[in-house]
């Protein structure tokens, strides 16, 4: 394995986990329960887009990698990289609004540490888009505590949601073997079991403060496979849904 | 036209933000660096969001009026090294975006933005009795707010650290 390749199996997961959500988001628009969260979904799945866009080009521009558009649409399911949690369908309001809680803060704490990179061209990516995670993070949290504080149906279903989201989540933190260990050694970000232990510190936080319960980090099994290809059967779907527009020509100029 | 750094700057005051009409390229503090290169002019520019829409149209926008007004090859690039914030944005147009009715962004100072965001003054009547009502609205840059006091919604430029 070499640095470069490492490199591109690190940002290709961080990219199809941001584009994968944000296609999910793109399905609230126009059927939020109400107009500013109709809003809110749409506007992180345009932020999404934007950021798997830009780790795209990264790959493009800095470590060989193809035409972005090219790339996210136009690849075999078993190449994409992304984790289960993001190709869930979007269920109910409560599932919905749990993933998003749960993956923004873990990409958060990711952008945070990636500020540091031994890889020069992630440093000023990283900072720009922690700052515009922040208010996918605040928009999580606000909904999270609000959530749990309406009554007693509408606090187990947020715990209900959270049982059922938090082992999908943990597939966030895939081990990556022999790429994670060179990027580690490289400097290039501290590894995966790092971040994961950043993460439920920070979740924890919030979540106790909602009074809700984290199902032990050992009791369930994490749902691993999709940074190795392995898909659910949800993601194929998506993808032919996702690319149908470009696949009619993917020459066109948008 | 000469072709000097004042006259580039004078023409680019004439290129204004698609989503917010009354700021241009040089309020907004999206332009990082221009140049005289022979007969040629360079420009840097920054988006302010990383996934703006309108960023490819206001790059296209800064070389046709720059071509027209100075006569001559214009070429803009992104600027991979600069960072906005909204920090960048000049006082005058914190003042051209409250006549515009968006309240202007807070100076942000690595406070977390929930802290920032409490009592915005109300774009309408200036008030502090305001809440924020979504961190997002009708354009990535932009906040819904409602103020107690005039009883109505009003949009907010965010600060981006």
């Amino acid at each position: 394995m070499t640095k470069n390749n490492a490199l591109i199996y690190m940002l290709t997961a961080m990219a199809d986990d941001a584009l994968i959500l944000g296609h999910r988001n793109s399905e609230w628009t126009g059927l939020g329960p109400v107009m500013e969260e109709d809003i809110a979904f749409s506007s992180m799945a345009q932020d999404k887009i934007g950021h798997a866009w830009a780790l795209y080009r990264i790959q493009q521009e800095d470590l060989g990698g193809g035409d972005p558009d090219q790339f996210a649409f136009l690849r075999n399911e078993k190449d994409y990289r992304c984790c289960h949690l993001v190709e869930q369908p979007n269920g109910e309001y409560d599932f919905s609004l749990m993933r998003h809680f749960l993956f923004d803060h873990a990409e958060a704490i990711r952008y945070e540490q990636l500020q540091q990179s031994s890889f020069a061209p992630l440093q000023p990516l990283a900072r720009k888009l922690k700052g515009e995670i922040k208010y996918h993070t605040l928009h999580a949290n606000a909904w999270i505590t609000q959530l749990c504080r309406a009554g007693e149906e509408s606090y187990a279903r947020m715990q209900s949601a959270l049982n059922a989201c938090f082992p999908l989540a943990l597939g966030l933190f895939e081990p990556g073997g022999e790429a994670e260990d060179l990027l580690v050694a490289e400097k290039v970000y501290p590894g995966e079991k790092a971040l994961q232990q950043l993460w439920m510190d920070r979740i924890y936080a919030i979540l106790s403060a909602a009074a809700l319960n984290l199902p032990g980090e050992h009791a369930v099994q994490p749902a691993y496979g999709g940074r190795k290809g392995c898909h659910t059967v949800h993601l194929q779907p998506l993808l032919e849904e996702m690319g149908n527009v470009f696949r009619t020509d993917p020459a066109a100029t948008w | 036209m000469e072709l000097n750094e004042t006259n580039i700057y004078k023409a680019l005051e004439q290129v204004m933000d698609p989503e917010i009409p009354v700021l241009n390229v040089l309020d907004l503090g999206m332009i990082t660096a221009v140049e005289v290169a022979g007969e040629a002019v360079h420009v840097k520019m920054i988006p302010t969001f990383a996934a703006c829409p309108a960023v490819e149209l206001i790059r296209r926008n800064i070389r046709t009026v720059l071509e027209e007004t100075l006569q001559t090859v214009v070429t803009v690039e992104i600027d991979r090294e600069a960072h906005w914030t909204s920090n960048r944005m000049t006082d005058s147009a914190k003042e051209k975006l409250k006549n515009f009715g968006i309240a202007p962004p807070q100076i942000s100072n690595g406070e977390a933005y929930s802290e920032i965001l409490l009592q915005t003054p109300c774009a309408h009547c200036g008030s502090k009795n305001t809440y924020l009502r979504s961190p997002f609205g009708s354009t990535l840059c932009r906040a819904i707010h409602y103020c107690r006091d005039c009883g109505q919604v009003f949009e907010h430029f965010k600060p981006l650290e």
